[in-house]
C-alpha cells in the first residue's frame, strides 16, 4: 500500500523516526506488537526492500518506525536519512509479525541494544504487560532513548558493558519468564549463548529475525517444452514470472507445502525453500517447487 | 450480496431442513476427481473461484436463522461447547472485529456496523439484535466477545495461539462438529488434536500443513474443503451427544438413504489475527441430502465412484462402513460410465 511520510523526527544522530499515514484517511491494517513492515525504498538504480519494526500501538492511526543510518548501507537507510521528506510517498507492505510476545508468559525480560529497541516499544504499549527491560546504548544517546521509555525500576539503560551482568540477570529470573532479545547479531548471539549456558530452555528464548528472504539472486529459467525463457528478478518468484508471461503451471497453496507446483529440473541446480520435497529429492536436485524455490546456478532448464 | 433467508427450519428431532434449488447448485461439492485421498489442499481464500460459497469472506446462506437457533439450543444444554482460555482475550476482540466488519461489508442489507472511536454499534437484522458496546471492554457485551459474535455466524470456530513453533487450540465455539470434542481438545497442539486421523500422519500431511500455517500472514487467509457423511441433517453430531445421533445412523436403510443420508462438507478457512497474532479457524459446514445431490448429474456420477473406491481406512474414520454400500447402490443407477471433467462445479444451471 502507498503511504505518505507524515512526519520525520531525529532521535539521535544516527536514528530517524518516521510517521507513515494512509493517503486517504482510511484505517491501516492493524499491526500487533512485534510486527514489522517492509518498505520499498527508491534508489537511482534499483529498489531496496528493508524491514522495520513498528513502534506504535496496534490501533494507532499511523505507523511509527525508526531507522538507523547504516554506515555500509546498501543504500536504503541512507536514502531515508538523506533524501526522504515529509509528503513523500512510499510503497509499504502490510504488517507481518514474526516476533509477537508470548501470550502465556507470566513475565517478559526484554533485552535490546541500539536500534533493537524498536519492537519492544510496541510491546510496552500493551496494557498490563509485566516486564523488566534492559537497553544498551552509547552514552551520547542515553538521553534520547530515555524519552522513549517509561520511568520506573522495570527499565534500566546501560551505557557501558560493565553495568549489564548478563549471567546474573538471567539466573535470577523466575521460571515463568520469557526472554526476548533484539539488536545487532553479535549482541543477540552473546545473550543467547549466555541464556543457554545458565540453563534457559530454547522455548523461552525469542529473538527477532525479520524472516527468511522471499527473494534472492536473479536467475534465468528456460522452459523447454514451452520454448520460452524467463528472467526471474530478485523479488519475484518463478511461479509469478511464469504466470505473468501467460503460462499456467499447476499450483495451489503458493507457500511451498502442498506439492502441486513441482516441476522437473533438466539442467542447473535449484535452491530449495519449500517444505514438500524429501531429503533425498532435495539432494537429487531434479525437482523444484516453483512457488518458493530459486536457483543456485545462473540458469535452470525446466521440463515445462 | 443478495440473500433470502428461510425463517426457520430444524436440524434435530423432526429435521425440517431442506435445500432450495439455488442452495443445491451453490453447494461446495468437495470432489474434483473420481477418487479421493488426503492432501494439503490449501489455497488462498480469495473471492470467487470454483464455488459460489467463496464469494463472501464468511458465507451466510438461506439456513442462517435456523442454524443460529440450533446453536443456541446446543449452548443452552452444554455451555462447554464454547471455551476460551484467559490468555486469548486479545484474540477474542480480533475475532469480533474480523467477523463484524466482513458480515457488514458482504451483507449490508442484513448487518451493519458503525464505529465512533471505540464506541461501536452493531445491528443484526435477521436475529433482531441491536447492540451498542465499547470495543475492548467485555463488560459492555452480554457475552464474552468471542462467544457474542460466533453466536451470530454460521460454522464452528477455533482460536489457535501460535507459540513454540506450534499451534495450540486455546479456544473455540463448537456446536456443529463432525464428532470431535472441544472440551477434550482445548489446549492441545496441532498434531495432538489431529491424532485420530488415519494415514495423514505417515504421509507427512500434518507436518507440511503446520509449516504452512505458521507462516500465514495477516491479510492472506487460506481455505480448503473437508467432508464426511451424516445421517439426517443434524448439526450437533458431537461425541457428547452420541447417544442421540448414533442410533439414527443405525436406522439408515436402502429405502431411506436417499432422503436421510447427507453429504456434509466443511469449508475450512484460516485467518491470521492482527493484534494477538493468533489464528482463527472457521469450520463452515454445509449439509445436503443425497436425493438433493442426485439432482446434479455430474455430482451423482462422481459420488458413486468416490464412495465406491474410497480407501477403507478413510471410510472407517469418516464413519461410513455401516451404510457405505447403500450409498454406492443409491448412486449406481446414475453412473452411465461417462467421462467426467475435473473440478467441483455442477456444470448445470438448473435443477
Amino acid at each position: 500500500m502507498k503511504l505518505k511520510i507524515e512526519a520525520i523526527g531525529q532521535l539521535t544522530s544516527g536514528i530517524r523516526k518516521f510517521t507513515l499515514a494512509p493517503v486517504d484517511g482510511s484505517p491501516l491494517p492493524r499491526a500487533g506488537a512485534g510486527s514489522h513492515v517492509v518498505l520499498e525504498i527508491p534508489g537511482p538504480n534499483r529498489v531496496w526492500k528493508n524491514a522495520y519494526s513498528i513502534t506504535s500501538a496496534a490501533d494507532a492511526p499511523a505507523y511509527e518506525i525508526m531507522v538507523r543510518r547504516v554506515e555500509k548501507s546498501r543504500g536504503g537507510s541512507a536514502w531515508l536519512h538523506d533524501h526522504a521528506k515529509v509528503g513523500d510517498m512510499l510503497e509499504v507492505s502490510p504488517p507481518q509479525n514474526l516476533f509477537a510476545p508470548q501470550r502465556k508468559a507470566k513475565r517478559h525480560l526484554l533485552l535490546s541494544a541500539g536500534i533493537g529497541i524498536t519492537p519492544f516499544l510496541s510491546y510496552l504499549k500493551l496494557p498490563g504487560l509485566a516486564y523488566e527491560m534492559h537497553h544498551c546504548c552509547k552514552p551520547e544517546d542515553e538521553a534520547a532513548f530515555r524519552t522513549l521509555l517509561p520511568f520506573g525500576p522495570q527499565v534500566t539503560l546501560h551505557t557501558s558493558r560493565n553495568t549489564l551482568n548478563l549471567e546474573a540477570l538471567l539466573k535470577r529470573q523466575k521460571l515463568d519468564t520469557h526472554l526476548s532479545v533484539c539488536g545487532p547479531e553479535s549482541f543477540m548471539d552473546v545473550v543467547l549463548a549466555t541464556a543457554a549456558h545458565v540453563g534457559w530452555p530454547a522455548a523461552k528464548v525469542h529473538k527477532e529475525s525479520f524472516g527468511g528472504a522471499t527473494g534472492g539472486e536473479p536467475f534465468v529459467a528456460h522452459l523447454k517444452r514451452s520454448g520460452m525463457t524467463v528472467n526471474v528478478g530478485r523479488e519475484e518468484s518463478l511461479l509469478d514470472v511464469m504466470e505473468a508471461v501467460g503460462l499456467t503451471p499447476p499450483c495451489l497453496c503458493r507457500g511451498g507445502a502442498c506439492g502441486e507446483c513441482k516441476l522437473t529440473v533438466l539442467d542447473g541446480v535449484p535452491a530449495h525453500h519449500d517444505h514438500y520435497l524429501s531429503e533425498t529429492e532435495r539432494a537429487a536436485n531434479n525437482a523444484i517447487m516453483i512457488c518458493v524455490s530459486r536457483a543456485k546456478t545462473p540458469e535452470l532448464v525446466l521440463d515445462f | 450480496m443478495k440473500l433470502s433467508l428461510k425463517p426457520q427450519e430444524t436440524f434435530r428431532d423432526d429435521y425440517t431442513y431442506s435445500n432450495s434449488d439455488e442452495a443445491i447448485l451453490r453447494f461446495p461439492f468437495p470432489f474434483p476427481e473420481d477418487n479421493y485421498m488426503y492432501s494439503v489442499n490449501m489455497e488462498p481464500h480469495v473471492r470467487g473461484g470454483a464455488s459460489p460459497v467463496y464469494n463472501a469472506v464468511f458465507d451466510i446462506d438461506e439456513h442462517y436463522v435456523g442454524d443460529m437457533a440450533d446453536r443456541a439450543i446446543t449452548l443452552d444444554q452444554d455451555p462447554l461447547r464454547c471455551q476460551v482460555l484467559p490468555h486469548m482475550e486479545t484474540a477474542e476482540w480480533d475475532t469480533l472485529e474480523l467477523l463484524m466488519e466482513n458480515l457488514a461489508n458482504d451483507y449490508p442489507e442484513h448487518f451493519s456496523l458503525t464505529k465512533n472511536g471505540d464506541e461501536w454499534h452493531w445491528i443484526n437484522r435477521p436475529l433482531d439484535l441491536d447492540q451498542k458496546f465499547t470495543f475492548g471492554r467485555a463488560e459492555t457485551l452480554p457475552f464474552g466477545p468471542f462467544e457474542y459474535i460466533t453466536r451470530q455466524v454460521q460454522g464452528d470456530f477455533s482460536l489457535q495461539d501460535q507459540r513454540d513453533n506450534n499451534l495450540y487450540m486455546d479456544g473455540g465455539m463448537v456446536t456443529s462438529q463432525a464428532d470431535w470434542s472441544l472440551n477434550f481438545d482445548v489446549g492441545m497442539s496441532f498434531h495432538e488434536w489431529h491424532g485420530p486421523v488415519p494415514l495423514a500422519h505417515e504421509s507427512g500431511v500434518f507436518d507440511r500443513a503446520l509449516q504452512y500455517l505458521l507462516r500465514m500472514q495477516y491479510g492472506k487467509p487460506v481455505r480448503r474443503l473437508n467432508w464426511t457423511m451424516t445421517a439426517n441433517p443434524r448439526l450437533d453430531t458431537s461425541p457428547e451427544n452420541y447417544p442421540l445421533w448414533g442410533p439414527e445412523k443405525a436406522a439408515i436403510t436402502p429405502e431411506n438413504v436417499g432422503h436421510r443420508m447427507c453429504l456434509r462438507v466443511e469449508l475450512q478457512t484460516l485467518y491470521r489475527l492482527p493484534r494477538s497474532n493468533a489464528i482463527l479457524f472457521s469450520i463452515r459446514g454445509y449439509l445436503i441430502r443425497l436425493e438433493e445431490l442426485a439432482k446434479v448429474k455430474k455430482w451423482a456420477v462422481r459420488m458413486h465412484r468416490v464412495i465406491r473406491d474410497l480407501h477403507p481406512q478413510i471410510a472407517e474414520y469418516k464413519g461410513l462402513p455401516r451404510y457405505r454400500q447403500y450409498v454406492v447402490d443409491y448412486f449406481a443407477p446414475h453412473d452411465d460410465g461417462r467421462v467426467l471433467n475435473s473440478g467441483i462445479g455442477p456444470e448445470q444451471d438448473n435443477i
